[in-house]
């Protein structure tokens, strides 16, 4: 029983990695899956406040790159979900600290003791990406739905390519169905054609996204929640399941609603 | 009902932005999608003229060499019209 590394990544920052890894990450822990969760983004610390486990920080990445500590140490143990755990970003150290080859090594003594490992890159084409994309079996690329994330997201997934990590699959994050419908935003359909990948998810804008991260807890675990929603979809998706991607509806209550009590819509 | 407005005001005299947005990205994306260097290019212009004279007289203002892309695979194109040269010579 080996685990699989799944990368979460993006060209442009800010589309929603962090969210969807602090998201993917608490899904598939909530189907009984083992995950392990680590933040990447080195010198930038993110997924702790996302995920709510900021407060028991000890030990980071570094610390277990250099040796400074077991990695069980430095694994905080999320209490809502049975296996669910996060290792931390070092927040004074640059993503020099960490190599390529260090990440693959950590990934391997992983491996064994659970069912996915969820890297949150950071954004670009910099070290601290190809820190996070060497040890990857499986990348899904974030964007929004704007000409430049769409372009950034074509860059890197190209790159995935070339690393030989590819396919990447596309998240689109922060769709807004009532702008697709009056023409005011690129459709999913257009950004599929324009950057040829496989749709893995499509995320809502949704409030209840930032309600989630001021209170430490991911809205996949809110069953009320759209996006939640969504994110749950990206979690069946990953453990092969087929799930129907339905046609954004525009948000009236009613068929927001609807969509809620059909327990899909994304 | 701003939007129904929008959409009629739209359809008159532009597109609606979502295709805007569309058409720019693919744009920039074959620029993206090719890396190479316009300065290359033209060198690259140049050597191919000069193979291609040996064999054929052709227009040399008229040569174009430039990129396409399907899906994620691109393609160098090179377009050289050639001269009719056989034919002017039949009618001498
Ligand atoms: N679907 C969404 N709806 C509303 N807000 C969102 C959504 N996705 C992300 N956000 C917000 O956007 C900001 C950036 O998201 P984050 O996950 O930190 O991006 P990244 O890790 O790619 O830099 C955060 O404040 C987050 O709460
Ligand atoms: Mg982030």
């Amino acid at each position: 029983m080996s685990g699989k590394v799944l990368t979460v990544t993006s060209g442009k920052g800010g589309v929603g990695k962090t969210t969807t890894v602090a998201n993917v990450g608490a899904a598939l822990a909530a189907t009984g899956s083992r995950v392990v969760c680590i933040d990447v983004d080195l010198g930038l610390r993110n997924l702790d406040v996302v995920m709510g486990l900021e407060n028991r920080i000890v030990y980071d990445l570094v610390h277990v790159i250099e040796g400074q500590c077991r990695l069980r140490q430095a694994m905080i143990k999320d209490k809502r979900m049975p296996e669910l755990y996060l290792i931390p970003a070092a927040q004074t150290r640059d993503k020099t600290a960490v190599s390529p080859s260090d990440m693959v090594r950590l990934a391997e003594e992983l491996k064994p003791d659970f069912d996915w490992i969820v890297l949150d890159s950071p954004a670009g084409i910099e070290r601290g990406f190809r820190n996070a994309l060497a040890p990857a079996d499986q990348v899904l690329v974030i964007t929004n739905p704007e000409v430049s994330a769409v372009r950034d997201a074509d860059r890197i997934i190209g790159l995935v390519e070339a690393e030989r990590k590819g396919p990447a699959q596309l998240v689109i994050n922060r769709v807004r169905p009532d702008m697709i419908e009056r023409g005011d935003m690129l459709s999913v359909d257009d950004i599929l054609d324009i950057l040829a990948v496989d749709l893995i998810g499509k995320i809502p804008e949704d409030e209840s996204i930032i309600i989630g991260s001021n209170r430490g807890s991911p809205v996949a675990l809110d069953p009320d929640s759209s996006a939640g929603q969504a994110f749950r979809n990206i979690a069946r998706r990953l453990n092969g399941e087929e799930v129907d991607f339905v046609q954004p509806q525009v948000k009236t209550s009613f068929f927001s609603r609807l969509g809620r009590l059909m327990g899909r819509g994304a | 009902m701003s939007s129904f407005l929008n959409r009629v005001t739209r359809s008159r005299s532009s597109q609606a932005s979502g295709s805007v947005a569309k058409d720019r990205l693919k744009l920039v994306l074959i620029h993206d999608r090719t890396d190479i260097p316009p300065a290359i290019m033209e060198e690259l212009r140049d050597e191919l003229m000069g193979v291609i004279a040996r064999y054929v007289d052709f227009v040399r203002e008229d040569v174009e060499v430039h990129i396409t892309r399907e899906s994620r695979s691109s393609r160098l194109v090179a377009e050289v019209p050639l001269r009719n040269q056989p034919r002017t010579r039949s009618r001498r």
